[in-house]
């Protein structure tokens, strides 16, 4: 654990804040006058924004990205942790999947969209069907890898304590595996906001990337550019909220970690 | 009682890489006994605590507890192991850990609590319940890890090097923890060490391992006085003369004389 002074880390937290709001200033002045029409001055993205985002087309086009975003997202964390755990257990069978595993995860997800329309049509199934297939990959690799590596004197502790099957699997494997499944999970939250908006900007009649391509398409260039801070602010609340989530469920790894360390 | 007999361990068994490393062990442990097994480095010793312990299966001979054949890792067997660090759960606190292997047993929530707790506290872990094993000590893991073995309330308990990597007061501390325990708790224990003081100091009967493929070298008994203390009982002519003794069994296999 790093032993920062107080007022160290009240500096370092205020700089977190200051420095984007000064980035934003700056780009407020320089653009204040603008006449490019592609570059219009940011206070017209702001008002653009509130007018679109606050809270007009919540409901129209962000529940519904956001729906595909999480339906997807968690269909991958689920069966790639149950696939996972299957894979890690067994050497030969990680073994024979490897190069499956490895040829899948090559493919470049945007080029699966064109296959996605004609397999499952354009609605939101396609959408989250393809949301699942990319994020699937990092956490299950991340799983097996996990679930391979658990400690075998782990494992032999539990053995000898006569510890049933499903407890060994729910509070041995899988918390020693937890770390890595995280990293996984991280990786993955990025991918499902991108093949959201890609899914969103080829085939789609609502969705966030459908409203940015059309803004453009009209000329409502302001509006193109909020709905891009839009999807900038969702990535980063949704990665600050894993944090969030992965520092309470692993907190023993970060103790653990430094005391060793 | 535990017994072991002409058991037989080789790795690869069959392949051009076999190799043997126990060749044919037999002793038997009575009820309530403290045998130290020792020998020098690798002669087999984890592996034949595994083999008792129900973890590795032997090529040959076989491991009997209360005359029934050891196929599994036995109810009636708790082990410690050298490793603390890695055999305690670091996502689990203390408690938990010493808690978890009681789930499976038909206590109830109060009485696994009060189980926990009083085995915590006979190890001298009384205010360490909710920490977490990696802000403990070396040596306070090692007392987590004996109390989850004693709190698993085994007949036999089976400890593999338990205090090779603490320090040599807090060695000594553990070294009479475990004696306390053992009157205390009235169990058998095998305790597994290549510290020859280590072994006299604590041992009803010291097993003599040879090099390995691993046999018997000889059984030595330790009629020491109880309770033992770390400087009366090491001041001791007998200690010394045991002490030497068993020194020189493990040097000169051949050679060994029985002691005045």
């Amino acid at each position: 654990m790093r032993e920062n002074s107080r007022p160290i880390r009240v500096l370092g937290v205020g700089l977190e804040i200051a420095v984007p709001i000064a980035l934003l200033a700056l780009w407020a002045l320089t653009s204040a006058g603008s006449t490019s029409f592609y570059f219009p001055p940011l206070l017209d993205i702001f008002r653009a924004f509130g007018d679109t985002w606050l809270f007009e087309r919540v409901s129209t086009d962000v529940l519904p990205s956001l729906a595909r975003l999480f339906t997807g997202y968690a269909i991958a964390v689920v069966a790639a942790v149950v696939i996972g755990v299957a894979l890690g257990s067994s050497r030969t069978l990680g073994r024979m999947v490897d190069p499956v595993v490895q040829f899948l995860r090559a493919v470049p997800p945007p080029v699966l969209i064109p296959a996605g329309i004609l397999v499952l049509g354009v609605g939101s199934g396609m959408k989250v069907a393809l949301i699942a297939f990319v994020c699937f990959w990092p956490v299950l690799l991340n799983a097996i890898d996990g679930v391979a590596s658990v400690d075998p004197a782990l494992r032999e502790t539990a053995r000898s304590f006569q510890i049933p099957a499903r407890e060994r699997l729910f509070r041995v494997v899988l918390p020693s595996a937890a770390p890595q499944i995280f990293a996984g999970a991280r990786v993955s939250l990025s991918l499902a906001v991108i093949m959201m908006v890609v899914s969103e900007m080829v085939a789609s009649t609502n969705g966030i990337g459908y409203f940015v391509l059309q803004s453009q398409r009209t000329y409502a260039i302001a509006a193109m550019w909020s709905g891009i801070f839009l999807l900038a602010i969702l990535g980063y609340v949704l990665n600050a909220l894993f944090l969030l989530v992965e520092r309470r469920v692993l907190r023993w790894h970060r103790g653990a970690r430094a005391g060793a360390g | 009682m535990l017994r072991v007999e002409n058991l037989r361990k080789v790795y690869q068994e069959g392949t051009k890489r076999a190799f043997e490393a126990v060749a044919d062990l037999s002793f038997t442990v009575k009820e309530r006994e403290l045998v130290c097994i020792v020998g020098p480095s690798g002669a087999g010793k984890t592996t034949l605590l595994k083999m008792i312990a129900g973890l590795l299966p032997p090529s040959a001979g076989a491991v009997y507890l209360d005359d029934e054949k050891v196929t599994g890792p036995p109810e009636k067997m708790a082990l410690v192991f050298q490793d603390y660090s890695r055999s305690l759960y670091p996502w689990m606190t203390v408690e938990q850990n010493v808690a978890f292997p009681l789930k499976h047993r038909k206590l109830g929530k109060v009485e696994t609590t009060e189980l926990v707790r009083d085995t915590l506290q006979s190890v001298g872990l009384a205010g360490a319940w909710s920490k977490y094993p990696w802000q403990l000590s070396g040596g306070m893991q090692q007392r987590v890890a004996i109390a989850r073995a004693l709190a698993y309330q085994p007949e036999i308990l089976l400890m593999d090097e338990p205090f090779a990597s603490v320090d040599a007061q807090t060695r000594a501390d553990l070294e009479d923890l475990v004696l306390q325990l053992r009157a205390r708790y009235g169990v058998t224990v095998v305790f597994v060490t290549h510290d020859i003081d280590e072994s006299v100091y604590l041992s009803d009967r010291v097993v003599v391992l040879s090099p390995s493929p691993t046999r018997v070298q000889e059984i030595v008994d330790v009629p020491l006085p109880r309770p033992r203390d770390q400087v009366e009982t090491k001041e001791l002519p007998e200690f010394a003369q045991l002490r030497a003794y068993v020194w020189r069994s493990i040097k000169r296999p051949e050679t060994s004389e029985v002691p005045a």
